[in-house]
């Protein structure tokens, strides 16, 4: 059944003009994910996690295969429609949190609902909600550089999780983070998947998040190397 | 729009002193050029009612021959009043000036003069022509200060007079100085001597008659006397328009030049903010936005300075324009030497437009400027971006 597929990736290649020449960072890569997965893509530097990662976020597009996204086929987009689906659908959290330095913590959260232009109590009701799931309802004036790393990408993840997006797509976001903080956001992201449903895709070779992983798409030089789904059986 | 203004407002600020020095130098722009401009507008309102007070009052009525321009033209510039303006100067109405090409000879030297016949029961021109009324039979004068200046006469001096009468035949006498004004009107003042109508009249064999004919009121339709041309108040003062608007060309460099610093300024944290913020315009993509709209946020938050200027500018501005319109700005230099009708201290006149017009000038400009390396962001890739690793 295709059609409850969040993402279907079909004989991708990503290819990048180096010199005169090209460079292979993706090929023929054949993927389906469901709703509310909780998959990684892992693999060793330069295998291709953030290229493909890229490609799904409709930040960049494939060079020959296809890639559909709730029903998207990014590449066929255009720039209007792959923002829109970045704007509704996608949540982004990056390894360097990438939060706006001179908005406060309660305004970095509401921003992606400005956007979606929401009334002013929608919204301050959602960022609430985000503030309480991630534990920083006690925050909100703060602005990032006053907060530490572990508390900036929990902020991250609220900004990416308040419109509730079908999709989100994490890369390494716990690079910059210690154990006990790294533990923390995980547990976070892992309560959000089971109770929103929503699918998380990963970027990573951190053994600690490789841990809560549900499923494992081990990438090697841009192919896939194994698929492993990891089943509950406590 | 709204989210876009307060966005670029919090990251102005957020950039702190580099925004306010921003804003510091396009707030200069805004008050020097306002100024600068209400200073030219005060000079030209201030330069015609100055013509309009001692020379031209309401408009004037050549003889055909006269050209002020050309000297020898005088000596036929002559024709008697019209009967209908002859009693109109009964009433007060009209001026009826003769001039006559004349030489003094102060101190020993020799100067050239125009001497100027005005009736001493004159009122509406600021030349204080009732001096020339002794009383006593003396021929009295009055001069400019200028005129005093240059040829070391002062009031109370005996300065002997020379000119020709209409058959060619030279004639001198001495007059009294009897008073020296002061105008700022160069050409009522340098080269003229003034003395009674009736007694230019008589020295020059010219009786009632005229070259100059200035009119209390302006003339709504001007009547056709043979032998005069009629000058209308704007025919009269265009020089001063012309003056002004020569002026303000040399001034449009100084305008341009301060637009210029402040462009610069602008031009310039904008490439490098746009540098320095990839990964923050990666991630408005990656939130949601499109590039032609993160385009748009960079330009509106330059555009953004000439908005806090505008305000600085108001706070600082309002105060020191209202001060100079009140004081008036003194020059530094000595005014009578222009050759202008300039007053020593000019104030400034602002109008409604021209503070609209200069705001409008500066926030477009600014914008143009905000615009212009924003573009790059098109061009972009939002993934290189994100990783902040463009050149
Ligand atoms: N814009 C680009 N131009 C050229 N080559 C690129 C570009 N982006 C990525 N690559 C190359 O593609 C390969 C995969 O890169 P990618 O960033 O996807 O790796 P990664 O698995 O995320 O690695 P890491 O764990 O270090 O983040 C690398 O060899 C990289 O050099
Ligand atoms: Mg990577």
């Amino acid at each position: 059944m295709e059609s409850s597929n969040t993402i279907i990736i079909k004989g991708l290649y990503k290819r990048f003009p180096v010199g005169k020449g090209e460079f292979t960072a993706l090929s023929d890569i054949n993927l389906n994910f469901a709703q509310g997965e909780f998959t990684g893509l892992i693999g060793p530097s330069g295998s291709g996690k953030t290229t493909l990662l890229n490609i799904l976020g409709s930040l960049d597009v494939p060079s020959a295969g296809e890639a559909l996204v709730l029903g998207n086929s990014i590449g066929m987009l255009s720039a209007r429609e792959a923002a829109n689906l970045r704007k509704v659908s996608l949540g982004f959290i990056f390894q360097s949190y990438n939060l706006l330095a001179v908005h406060t913590v309660y305004e970095n959260v509401e921003f992606p609902l400005l956007l979606l232009k929401l009334s002013a109590t929608e919204r301050h009701k959602m960022v609430m909600d985000a503030l309480e799931w991630v534990g920083l309802t006690d925050k909100i004036k703060s602005k990032p550089p006053q907060l530490s790393g572990g508390q900036c990408q929990r902020v991250a993840i609220a900004r990416a999780m308040v419109k509730k997006p079908s999709l989100v797509l994490a890369d390494e976001p716990t690079a910059n983070l210690d154990a006990a903080n790294s533990h923390h956001i995980l547990k976070t992201m892992e309560t959000l998947n089971r109770e929103l449903k929503t699918t998380f895709v990963f970027a990573t070779h951190d053994d600690k998040v490789i841990s809560y992983l549900r499923r494992k798409v081990f990438l090697l030089d841009g192919r896939i190397d194994k698929d492993e789904i990891i089943h509950p059986n406590s | 729009m709204k989210l876009a203004l307060k966005l670029a407002y919090r990251n102005l600020m957020g950039a702190g002193l580099r925004t306010w020095l921003n804003v510091i130098v396009l707030s200069f722009s805004f008050v020097i050029i306002i100024w600068l401009k209400g200073v030219m507008t005060g000079w030209d309102h201030q330069a015609k009612t100055d013509m309009t007070n001692w020379e031209i009052g309401g408009g004037q009525y050549w003889q055909s021959n006269y050209d002020p321009y050309d000297p020898f033209t005088i000596t036929d510039s002559h024709a008697p009043i019209p009967d209908e303006l002859k009693k109109q100067e009964e009433t007060g109405e009209i001026v009826p000036m003769l001039l006559l090409q004349g030489t003094i000879f102060p101190e020993g030297r020799m100067m050239p003069v125009t001497i100027r016949g005005v009736s001493p029961t004159q009122s509406f021109l600021h030349l204080p022509a009732s001096k020339l009324d002794t009383g006593d039979g003396t021929i009295s004068a009055i001069i400019g200060a200028q005129m005093a200046k240059h040829s070391h006469l002062k009031e109370g001096d005996y300065v002997t007079l020379r000119w020709r009468d209409a058959n060619g035949t030279f004639d001198a006498t001495d007059v009294l100085i009897s008073s020296v004004f002061s105008t700022n009107v160069p050409s009522v003042d340098l080269g003229q001597i003034y003395i009674p109508l009736s007694t230019l009249q008589e020295f020059a064999l010219l009786p009632d008659e005229a070259t100059i004919i200035t009119l209390k009121n302006a003339e709504e339709s001007a009547t056709d006397y043979p032998g005069w041309v009629y000058k209308s108040k704007k025919d009269l003062t265009r020089q001063v328009d012309e003056m002004i608007k020569t002026k303000s060309a040399g001034q449009t460099v100084i305008y341009a030049i301060l637009l210029l610093l402040a462009m610069l300024a602008i031009f310039d944290t904008q490439v490098l903010s746009i540098f320095r913020r990839q990964k923050e315009i990666g991630t408005y993509v990656a939130l949601g936005y499109t590039k032609q709209q993160v385009v748009g946020l960079f330009t509106v938050e330059g555009s953004m300075h000439a908005l806090l200027a505008a305000l600085l500018s108001a706070a600082y501005g309002m105060p020191f324009l209202a001060w100079q319109a009140k004081v008036g700005w003194t020059m530094p230099i000595d005014a009578s030497e222009f050759g202008m009708a300039i007053a020593q201290t000019l104030y400034p006149v602002y109008s409604f437009g021209l503070v609209v017009s200069t705001v409008l000038i500066i926030t477009i400009t600014t914008a143009i400027v905000s615009y212009l390396p924003s573009r790059k962001i098109a061009k972009m890739n939002p993934t290189d971006a994100l990783r902040g690793k463009l050149q």
